[in-house]
C-alpha cells in the first residue's frame, strides 16, 4: 500500500492516469483544470510519454482521437468552455467507438461564465453534448480519493466498452486537497485486433471510422451501440446510499453538492427529520433503480445542484413523477451552503410530512 | 471533533502555504483533513483565502464558510469574516498590518504583530508562520511537535534552509507573549 | 511480363470519383511511394471530409477517417503515440487551408514527422462546388455566383507560400498533375514527402494542384488547360521550402 499524500485533485488525477497506463496526454490550458497540464507537462517527458500543448481544444480532442485509433490510454481535460469545443472530437469518438478519458473540470456558464465551482454542464455530459446518438460513462468524484479511482475506473470501463467516458468534476474537487492514496493499477490485457498499429502485411486493414452513408447500416450501428449502452446501465450504475435505511426523505446530490449535503442531512437528523442522501456516482448511467426503490418508501426528494436544475430532470424520470421532487440550488459559481440544503429539507419535510 | 479554518489575507502572504502545513500536520496525526484555495485572478495580490477541515471524522464540505478559528492577515480579511467566525471561536489578527482591535465579544481575539516579527527574523515573507503558530499555541489544533515533523513534508528536501527558517518563525509565533 | 500493375497499396474497391478528376492519379502516386519504400505493413492513413473522404476503402494500409479539417491533429496522435510507424494525410483545399488551417499551421511549426497530400482544386467539389479558400478571384462557385469578388471574399491563400515562411517545417513543394512530366515531378515530390518521414527528418507537404471537372464545369480535357492556364500561374509550382538543399542554394 502506498502512503497517504495530501494533493489537489487535478493532481490527483493526473498521477491516477499514468498509473493507469495512460502514456498521452493533449491539453489547451483553461482555469480551473491547469494543474492537470501541468502535471503532465512535468511527468511525461520523464517516462517516456507524450505531453502535447495543443493550438485549440478543438485540436486536442482529435489528436485524442488519432491515439485512441490505435488502442493506446490516452486522456484530455479542460473546463466547460473548452469542454463545448471538444463536443465535435468526442462525437467523432463515440461514433467510432473508441475508448478515451476526457476530464471536465466544471466552471459556470454559459458563455465564458465564470471560473467558479459549476455543474451545469451536467446535460452536455449526461446527453450526449456533440451531434447523434450516443452517450459517454460519466463518473463524478466527490473527493480527492474519488478524483483518482474514478480516472482508473473510467480508463478500465472505456476499454471494456470501447467507448469515452468522462470524469466530471467542478471547481472545488480540481483545487482542493486531501489525503490520497494513488491506486496501483495492474495492467489488463484489453483487445486491439480493431486498432490501427499497421497491418504488418499480414491483414486486412483497420478503418477507424464514423461514416455510414447507407442509412440502414447507421440505423443497426447504433441500434448495436444501444444494445450496449443497455449492458452497462444493467452492471455498471454506482452511487452512495447515506443515511438511507429509515429515512422518509432522500436528497440527491453528486460531487460537491453531495459533500455540502451530507452536511445538511446529518443537521437535519440532529433536529429529527429522517433524511438520507443518495449520491450518483455514475451519472451516466443514472442509478434510476435505487432512486425508483427509494420512491416507494420515502415522502420526497430534494435534487441539490449547482445548476439551475438540471439532474432534477433525470431525478423525476427515475421514480416516474410518483414523489415531489424540489430544487436545492446555486449557479454561476455560487456554492450552496449546508444551511441552504437543511432549509430546503425542512420545506420539503413540512409540506410533505 | 471537527476544527473549521480559514487563513486569509493578501495573495503573496504565504495564506495557501500556511494551509498547507497545517493541513499536513492534521494529516500527520491522522485526523480528516481538507485544504480548499481560493482561486483566479485574487491570487496574484487580491485577496486569497483557503479553507482548512481537520476532524476525527469524514469531513463534509470542505467549504469553510463560519470559521471556528480565523487567521485574518490583513484588513480586509478581518472585515469580511470577523462577522462569519461562530460565537466562541478564535481569531488571530497580524496587529502589525490591521490597526483595529476585533469587534465581537462573544469570541477570543489574539494579536501578534507577526509582519514585524517575521522582519525581525529577517525572513520577512514567512508572517504566515508565525501566525501559524500561534494560532497552534492558542487552539491546540495541532500538537507543536508534529507541526515541525509536519513540516519537513511541506518544505521541499532541496531547500533545508526554508525549512530552518519556517520552523523557527513557527517557534516564534508559538512562544509569542503578548 | 507484367506491364502495368496496380500498386500493392491500394486496395480492388472501385473509385467513386467523377470522370477525369485527379484524384485517382494522387492516389496512385502515394500508393506507388508507400510501395516503393516498403512500409505499407506500418503506414497509416487519415482521410479527409471532401472528396476523398472515402479514401480509407482505396489505401491497403490502417486508415482513420477525421473529422472535417482535424486530420494534422489525428496524424499528430497517431505519431505520438507510434514514432515508428508512418503517418500521413490527404486532404483538400477546405479541408486543409479552411476549417482545418490552425491544425495545418501547428503540425507544420512543430515539425511534426508526418506526411501531408494536400489536394488543391480551388473548389469544394462533394458538397457541389462551393467557393473555396484556394478558388482564384473572379472564379465562378455555386457561393460566388458573380466570380470570387475579392473585396468581399477575399484573396485565395496560398499554403505552400505560407508555410514556407514558417521555420521548422522540413519540406514544402507544390507540383500539378496536368500532364505527364507534371506527375512525374508530382511522384518524385511524394515519394520525397514519405522518405523524409521514414529518416525521422519532420513535416512534409505536398501541394497537388488538380482539377475539378465537374464542378468547374468543364470537360476533363478543358480542366487540365485551365489547370495550365489559370491555376499555375496564381500558384506557381516549385520546391518552397526543403531544409536539406539549403546548403546547396546558399
Amino acid at each position: 500500500m502506498s502512503e497517504k499524500v495530501l494533493m489537489k485533485g487535478n493532481e490527483a488525477i493526473a498521477e491516477a492516469a499514468i498509473k493507469a497506463g495512460c502514456m498521452h496526454y493533449f491539453g489547451y490550458p483553461i482555469t480551473p483544470q491547469t494543474e492537470i497540464a501541468a502535471y503532465m507537462a512535468k511527468r511525461m517527458p520523464k517516462i517516456g510519454g507524450t505531453f502535447l500543448q495543443a493550438e485549440s481544444e478543438v485540436s486536442a480532442i482529435n489528436m485524442v482521437y488519432g491515439v485512441a485509433s490505435a488502442g493506446y490510454r490516452v486522456m484530455t481535460s479542460s473546463s466547460s468552455p473548452g469542454v463545448s469545443l471538444k463536443q465535435e472530437g468526442i462525437s467523432y469518438i463515440a461514433g467510432a467507438d473508441l475508448p478515451a478519458l476526457i476530464v471536465n473540470v466544471q466552471r459556470g456558464g454559459p458563455g465564458l461564465g465564470g471560473i467558479q465551482p459549476s455543474q451545469s454542464d451536467y446535460f452536455q455530459a449526461t446527453k450526449g453534448g456533440g451531434h447523434g446518438d450516443y452517450h459517454l460513462i460519466v463518473l463524478a468524484p466527490a473527493s480527492v480519493q474519488e478524483m483518482a479511482d474514478l480516472t482508473v475506473k473510467a480508463f478500465d470501463l472505456a476499454d471494456k466498452y470501447r467507448m469515452p467516458a468522462m470524469l466530471l468534476a467542478d471547481g472545488t474537487m480540481g483545487q482542493m486537497m486531501e489525503p490520497v492514496e494513488i491506486p496501483e493499477v495492474e495492467a489488463r490485457a484489453v483487445d486491439h485486433s480493431w486498432a490501427v498499429r499497421g497491418t504488418n502485411c499480414e491483414r486486412e486493414h483497420n478503418i477507424v471510422n464514423s461514416l455510414y452513408l447507407k442509412p440502414e447500416i447507421l440505423e443497426q450501428t447504433n441500434f448495436e451501440r444501444f444494445e450496449r449502452y443497455r449492458q452497462i446501465e444493467e452492471n455498471e450504475c454506482m452511487y452512495e446510499s447515506f443515511m438511507m435505511e429509515d429515512a422518509e426523505y432522500c436528497v440527491v446530490a453528486f460531487g460537491i453538492a453531495a459533500r455540502v449535503s451530507k452536511n445538511a442531512v446529518v443537521a437535519a437528523r440532529k433536529a429529527g427529520i429522517k433524511v438520507g442522501l443518495i449520491r450518483p456516482i455514475t451519472l451516466w448511467p443514472f442509478p434510476k433503480k435505487a432512486l425508483a426503490k427509494a420512491a416507494q418508501k420515502v415522502k420526497g426528494f430534494l435534487s441539490v445542484e449547482l445548476s439551475m436544475g438540471q439532474m432534477i430532470e433525470d431525478v423525476r424520470l427515475a421514480i416516474d413523477c410518483k414523489k415531489p421532487v424540489q430544487l436545492c440550488n446555486r449557479t454561476g459559481g455560487m456554492i450552496v451552503t449546508p444551511e441552504e440544503v437543511l432549509s430546503s429539507i425542512e420545506k420539503l419535510a413540512k409540506e410533505n410530512a | 471533533m471537527t476544527t473549521q479554518i480559514l487563513i486569509a489575507g493578501f495573495g503573496g502572504q504565504g495564506v495557501l502555504f500556511a494551509g498547507k502545513c497545517l493541513a499536513y500536520e492534521g494529516l500527520f496525526e491522522n485526523k480528516q483533513v481538507s485544504w480548499l484555495p481560493s482561486y483566479g485572478p485574487e491570487m496574484r495580490g487580491g485577496t486569497a483565502n483557503c479553507s482548512v477541515i481537520l476532524s476525527d471524522d469524514p469531513v463534509g464540505s470542505p467549504i469553510v464558510s463560519n470559521p471556528d478559528v480565523l487567521l485574518a492577515m490583513n484588513l480586509p480579511s478581518l472585515d469580511k469574516y470577523e462577522a462569519a467566525t461562530v460565537p466562541g471561536g478564535k481569531i488571530v489578527v497580524d496587529s502589525t498590518l490591521i490597526d483595529r482591535k476585533v469587534e465581537r465579544t462573544d469570541l477570543q481575539a489574539y494579536y501578534i504583530p507577526a509582519t514585524k516579527l517575521a522582519a525581525s527574523l529577517g525572513t520577512p515573507t514567512l508572517a504566515n508562520m508565525i501566525m501559524l503558530g500561534k494560532m497552534i499555541k492558542e487552539t491546540g489544533v495541532v500538537d507543536f511537535d508534529n507541526a515541525t515533523e509536519a513540516m519537513k513534508k511541506v518544505v521541499s528536501a532541496k531547500r533545508a534552509d526554508l525549512l530552518e527558517a519556517n520552523i523557527k518563525a513557527l517557534k516564534t509565533g508559538f512562544d509569542y507573549e503578548g | 511480363m507484367v506491364v502495368f500493375e496496380k500498386p500493392k497499396s491500394l486496395t480492388d474497391t472501385p473509385l467513386h470519383y467523377c470522370p477525369g478528376c485527379t484524384h485517382g492519379i494522387i492516389h496512385r502516386l502515394v500508393a506507388e511511394a508507400i510501395d516503393e519504400l516498403g512500409i505499407e505493413g506500418k503506414t497509416i492513413g487519415v482521410a479527409p471530409v471532401g472528396c476523398a473522404v472515402m479514401a480509407y476503402d482505396y489505401f491497403a494500409c490502417d486508415m482513420v477517417e477525421a473529422a472535417h479539417g482535424r486530420a494534422p491533429a489525428v496524424a499528430t496522435g497517431l505519431k505520438r503515440c507510434m514514432p515508428e510507424n508512418i503517418i500521413f494525410t490527404y486532404q483538400g483545399d477546405g479541408d486543409l487551408a479552411s476549417i482545418g488551417m490552425a491544425e495545418t499551421v501547428h503540425a507544420a511549426t512543430r515539425n511534426e514527422n508526418i506526411t501531408i497530400i494536400f489536394v488543391n482544386n480551388a473548389i469544394y467539389g462533394m458538397t457541389g462546388g462551393q467557393m473555396a479558400p484556394t478558388s482564384l478571384p473572379g472564379q465562378v462557385t455555386q457561393t460566388s455566383p458573380y466570380g470570387r469578388d475579392v473585396s468581399v471574399a477575399g484573396y485565395p491563400i496560398k499554403v505552400s507560400e505560407m508555410l514556407s515562411t514558417l521555420d521548422a517545417p522540413q519540406y514544402i513543394e507544390r507540383v500539378a498533375v496536368n500532364n505527364v512530366k507534371n506527375v512525374k515531378n508530382a511522384k518524385k515530390a511524394i515519394l520525397k514527402a514519405f522518405k523524409n518521414q521514414v529518416e525521422g527528418k519532420g513535416f512534409s507537404l505536398i501541394e497537388v494542384v488538380s482539377s475539378c471537372p465537374t464542378n468547374w464545369g468543364m470537360s476533363p480535357s478543358q480542366a487540365l488547360q485551365w489547370v495550365e492556364e489559370k491555376m499555375i500561374p496564381y500558384y506557381p509550382l516549385g520546391v518552397y521550402k526543403d531544409k536539406d538543399a539549403k546548403g546547396k542554394e546558399d
